[in-house]
């Protein structure tokens, strides 16, 4: 298993270790529901150093970006950030991304999931013809951290020289982080207010450290794999292998948002204006069960008696105290407020159509 | 540090006989392995089990687990707490966090079952 450089920090504070995608990763601290409460009320400090990083660089940077991914790329300032994806020519999913510009138009970073990494790495490098680019996977030369939660800036601030008050959500810049240069974010993927911090520094505990020693005064814990993912589905963020794949339409997942058919030309475009001509048949929908019971990935979806799909996403919200998921549905059914069922062991689970994101920062239990 | 007043499997549940009744659980250990425990299946009253049958479920935010009967029997009473309180198995794993009462079908069965020193041992051995 690969172990990231805080991996000796996390034994130390008791973690549960587990492999995920070939890693070996905190899987829990102190508790599932401790972590979760945290990141909603204080703030949790996650190791994501799995994750993937490609750079992009050449004078065709943009035009190549623009091409692989359905977003605006050509918006983006310098110092800015965009939520994407990397499409196949069906308009299904290769990973979603962040794209970080870092010049404009011949410097862009991407930063992949972790599951991804060489696939997404050979996409990129493997779609160049015509374009004069260099594409270079980074990831081993960096680890991340992810600081989430109402006090994040608070508990930062005073450990780098990054003006964090004056930093948007979806910027980034640079500076040093506890005396290690890094870059910072204001991204995340739990749906509260916090930053990433990248460092290709081969020693960058002092990062880990000393968010810990600032932030645990205050209430901040250490967050692992287990409450990142309550988290991230509370906020409708998607996980690429659950909810979207190469077997679901970005207009599927319900990511229209992320199409900007007047951009210009990109990798599946013509599928999706195909599509968007016909209508969808299917869609993601959000749900919350209504008889007792978890719905949990791949438990099958039964709509008017009649098997649909199956669950992609389910958990047991620890904010809301409910029992939610994602699924994807007939077009039909996607109203909020449709009952439905899913097949949990041996008995039939009522649920509902709910709006998503379940969760919006701001609500309170 | 197991109590001695029970039994235990290999599968981390724990009986405490009461006469020709038993009351039947998952361990300490179980517990920490599932993590915070939300929800909890139980048989209904009056179902006859066979050895190691599946009694139910206990659910953690990111697991299921089945919980099998160490011996055969008909469940007497379920624990209605858990349907509100279900952390009484993280809290109180051996005592307030009890799952079934059952009418022991066969004594004898018990035989086969681990005391408290044989357990710990048993754990001991996972850990390595």
């Amino acid at each position: 298993m690969n172990q990231t450089r805080f991996n000796e920090l996390h034994k130390r504070l008791g973690a549960k270790m587990v492999e995920f995608v070939g890693w070996e990763m905190p899987i829990e601290y102190k508790g599932i529901i401790d972590e979760h409460l945290a990141v909603r009320t204080r703030a949790g400090l996650f190791d994501v150093s799995h994750m993937g990083e490609v750079l992009v660089t050449g004078k065709d940077a943009l035009a190549y970006v623009q091409w692989l991914t359905p977003n605006d790329v050509a918006r983006l300032l310098p110092g800015q950030v965009q939520y994407t994806a990397l499409m196949t020519p069906g308009s299904t999913f290769v990973d979603d991304m962040l794209v970080y510009c870092i010049e404009k138009p011949e410097r862009y970073f991407l930063v992949v999931n972790a599951a991804n990494v060489d696939k997404d790495f050979a996409w990129i490098a493997g779609h160049t013809q015509g374009f004069e680019v260099r594409v270079e996977d980074q990831s081993a030369a960096y680890s991340q951290v992810a600081l989430q939660g109402p006090l994040a800036e608070k508990i930062l601030q005073p450990l780098t020289d990054v003006d964090l008050a004056g930093m948007k959500s979806f910027w980034w810049a640079r500076g040093k982080v506890a005396g290690v240069a890094s870059l910072v974010s204001r991204t995340g993927y739990t749906g509260e207010d916090g930053f990433e911090v990248y460092t290709t520094d081969p020693e960058p505990g002092a990062i880990w450290t000393s968010i810990v020693e600032k932030g645990t005064p205050l209430g901040l814990l250490p967050i692992g794999l287990g409450a990142r993912d309550t988290l991230r589905l509370e906020a409708k963020l998607m996980l690429y292998g659950n909810d979207i794949s190469d077997k679901t339409t970005v207009l599927e997942a319900d990511l229209k948002w992320i199409v900007k058919l007047q951009k210009g030309d990109f990798l599946g475009k013509p599928v999706i204006e195909k599509q968007l001509a016909e209508g969808l048949q299917r869609k993601l929908a959000g749900f919350e069960l209504l008889d007792k019971g978890i719905a949990r990935p791949h438990y099958p979806v039964f709509v008017n008696g009649r098997k649909v799909s199956e669950v992609c996403s389910g958990t047991f919200s620890p904010f809301l105290k409910k029992a939610i998921g994602l699924a994807y549905l007939p077009i039909e059914a996607t109203a909020p407020g449709t009952e439905f069922e899913i097949g949990i062991r041996d008995k039939m689970a009522k649920a509902k159509v709910v709006p998503t994101p379940f969760y919006k920062r701001g609500d309170k239990k | 540090m197991y109590p001695s007043e029970l039994h235990y499997t290999k599968d981390h549940e724990w009986i405490k006989v009461e006469g020709d009744e038993a009351l039947i659980g998952i361990t300490d250990f179980a517990q920490h392995q599932l993590g915070d425990i939300i929800f909890v299946e139980v048989p209904e009253v009056g179902k006859d089990l066979a050895t190691h049958q599946s009694i139910g479920v206990v659910e953690s935010v990111k697991s299921v687990s089945d919980i099998y009967s160490p011996v055969a029997g008909k469940v007497v009473a379920v624990n209605d707490a858990l349907a509100q309180t279900a952390d009484l198995l993280n809290k109180d794993p051996h005592g307030q966090g009890w799952i079934v009462r059952l009418k022991i079908k066969d004594r004898k069965e018990l035989e086969g079952l681990m005391k408290a020193s044989d357990y710990e041992k048993f754990l001991e051995g996972l850990e390595s």
